[in-house]
């Protein structure tokens, strides 16, 4: 009897704390609390969390400007091995814990640096997407019609190219540099926010609340972006996590083909693409732009997996 | 089924088209004189004006458009500035390659991932779970020429002199050559016919071409060049796969014909393999196809890395030398192979999945 009235005190427990009884928990309330229970979202706000630190405190943790030539001032070699005093490199020696680069410069501050120009990427490339993909999926599913058939038909054929070799291409036309860049990962990436705001915008622009706010006389306006897309919200935000990670990944691959940003930008893949033909001799300068990419996809990544999880009305208990 | 064919390969048509519309646009917004863009710069006055007639740059867009898509379905893609060459003959030598590397990739990238989804979900929860699923999702975020850099160096400089050395680039070792099937059979083949072209491009699939010729030696030689480009290449698909078979398959493995056929005494794997599996796999099918726009762009990286002359290789090298004709060809072409692979991975699902055809 008592194991029956502990479980249903529980699960009174459960439903309360879930707003089913008693006040209502906000949303976003209810979300951050359920993501922080997923490992998945804790590893990944935990990842993303240090990397914004690191962006933001680079000036102060990064030992070098990550442009300093530091031959002339100091007593080291072009594409030296990583010297940390700790793991035994001579006390002497002045300590470079992800080693020297092609060009005579602190890795270590540079791929500092480089978290900086990484989320500026993933922010960038996805607010634009995200801006034009949600207007032009709400103009088609809210207008439809002959504007519907001519925005989602373009959206096909964008969806039609593998997206990395479509932001190759238009770089291509548009000349290499990490704007244009930026700006062919943004166009790769908008489909998807279109379809999914268009399919939000159709499956609620009928229902009574949404005529309610029509017949009260409602602005377009004010019924798309107050009663229409607060219903879009939760696709998009899984969408626009998990974008931020490809926008990334895809920014590195253009710029490790030198198509992205140029040297001497502190930028990941541009790093890894002018160090690669000498991966034999100099590893390390390939190692850590690696690994730095990795992680910062890996938490965005997770966040995003959790983020799904956790605004998953289905997942409710 | 027939009529449901017809009727989505009617709908990518107007994908296939908007891709040429795009490709088409790319290459006139172009700064510069067209003319200087497509044949180099130190071209003459005359030649202009007769690529200028030839394609009716003197015309209307939209008569332009029309004479770039009759070229195209005639397979004349232009001639490449930088080796004065038609693209085509250039796509018949570089594109094998690519398609070995993909579909190699692809094969190794299904069988693991499915394989991975499948041990993880039969111990949902246990530690082979969770270190396949954290695997994965390492793997999802691995940039695909950082892997293949790391394993270039593992692979051909730390394990240099062990058995399990591999070569980090190139198709085949200094000294070994792919000789044609058709030269080691006697065909009699006359140069510059389309037949000779199709019979070259066929001789290019290296692994294929030593396979049926029974040339032993060059056969392990072209398979061990490739086993570090697959790697790279299907790592991220096998990630995404994986995911996919344990998502799917523990879906299926909660519904009540399951139950049902547990409560009715079925070996446990005869449910996985008999019960479950099929219906498990229709999810599967359809990232299949997308996961093949990771390849062809992975391939691009990948091809880089190693070195490999491939399309993709190709592509970047024709972006930096301003060679035109090339990046819009080779954009054309892997987008419409794209579209075409994706058109039978979903007619393949109406095949498996009777549900959704139309009745």
């Amino acid at each position: 009897m008592t194991s029956l009235n502990n479980a249903s005190a529980a699960a009174a427990d459960a439903i309360a704390e879930e707003g089913l009884i008693g006040d209502p928990v906000p949303l976003w309330k209810q979300t951050w609390k359920r993501l922080l229970r997923k490992r998945s979202g804790q590893v990944g706000l935990i990842i993303i969390g240090l990397l914004l630190l690191i962006a933001i405190t680079a000036p102060v943790i990064a030992p070098y400007d990550p442009n300093d030539v530091l031959i002339g001032t100091e007593h080291v070699k072009r594409r030296e091995a990583p010297c940390v005093h700790l793991l035994g490199c001579d006390i002497n020696r002045p300590q470079h814990i992800m080693g020297i680069d092609g060009n005579s410069r602190d890795t270590f501050s540079r791929v500092l640096y480089g978290t900086r120009v990484s989320l500026m990427i993933g922010l960038v490339t996805v607010t634009t997407a995200l801006v034009s993909g949600v207007l032009l999926g709400a103009i088609a599913g809210f207008f439809g019609g002959i504007a519907d058939n001519i925005i989602m038909r373009i959206m096909d054929v964008i969806l039609g190219f593998p997206s990395l070799l479509l932001a190759i291409a238009i770089v291509a036309v548009l000349g290499p540099g990490i704007v244009n860049a930026l700006l062919a990962i943004s166009i790769v990436s908008m489909p998807a926010y279109a379809r999914v705001t268009r399919a939000s915008v159709l499956s609620v622009k009928t229902l009574d609340f949404v005529s309610a706010t029509r017949a009260l006389g409602g602005s377009p306006a004010r019924i798309l972006f107050r009663r229409v897309l607060p219903n879009a919200l939760t696709p998009i935000v899984v969408l626009a996590t998990l974008g931020i990670a490809t926008a990334i990944l895809d920014a590195a691959g253009l710029s490790f083909l030198g198509l992205g940003a140029q040297p001497p930008m502190p930028e990941w893949g541009t790093m890894l693409g002018t160090e690669k033909d000498q991966v034999f001799s100099a590893p390390h300068l390939v190692f850590f732009p690696g690994i730095a990419i990795m992680l910062t996809v890996l938490g965005f990544n997770l966040l995003g997996d959790g983020l799904r999880d956790a605004l998953d009305p289905r997942l409710n208990t | 089924m027939l009529g449901y064919a017809a009727k989505r390969v009617l709908v990518s048509i107007p994908v296939i088209f908007g891709i040429l519309i795009v490709t088409f646009s790319l290459a006139r917004m172009i700064p510069g004189d067209p003319c200087k863009a497509m044949l180099g710069d130190k071209v003459s006055a005359e030649t202009c004006q007769a690529f200028v007639e030839r394609h009716g740059l003197n015309k209307p867009l939209i008569s332009q458009f029309f004479v770039y898509v009759e070229d195209i379905a005639h397979g004349n893609f232009g001639d490449s500035i930088r080796f004065s060459r038609p693209v085509t003959q250039i796509i018949v030598e570089r594109l094998p390659m690519t398609a070995e590397l993909a579909m190699l990739a692809l094969i190794v990238a299904t069988v693991v991932g499915v394989g991975l989804g499948i041990i993880a979900a039969r111990k949902q929860n246990s530690a082979t779970d969770v270190g396949t699923m954290v695997l994965a999702n390492v793997g999802i975020s691995m940039p695909v020429f950082w892997l293949g850099l790391m394993l270039a160096y593992l692979f051909g400089v730390i394990l240099r002199g062990t058995p399990l050395w591999l070569p980090p680039s190139g198709r085949l070792s200094a000294g070994m050559a792919s000789v044609p099937f058709y030269e080691v059979w006697h065909w009699q083949v006359v140069a510059d016919t389309t037949q000779a072209r199709f019979l070259a491009f066929l001789s290019n699939f290296y692994v294929l071409n030593a396979l049926i010729t029974g040339n032993w030696p060059l056969f392990w030689d072209a398979l061990r060049h490739m086993v570090l480009p697959v790697i790279a290449l299907s790592t991220i698909p096998m990630a995404v796969i994986a995911r996919m078979t344990r998502s799917s398959l523990l879906d299926v493995l909660g519904r009540d014909y399951i139950r049902t056929a547990r409560a009715k005494g079925v070996l446990d794997r005869d449910v996985v393999r008999k019960h479950a599996l099929g219906n498990a796999m229709l999810p599967v099918v359809t990232i299949l196809g997308l996961q093949m726009g990771a390849l062809l762009s992975g391939a691009v990286l990948t091809e880089t890395v190693f070195g490999l002359a491939g399309v993709g290789r190709m592509l970047v090298e024709a972006i930096f030398a301003r060679d035109y004709p090339v990046v819009q060809a080779f954009t054309v072409m892997i987008a419409v192979s794209y579209v075409v692979i994706n058109l039978l991975v979903d007619l393949s699902y109406s095949y498996l999945d009777p549900r959704i055809r139309p009745q």
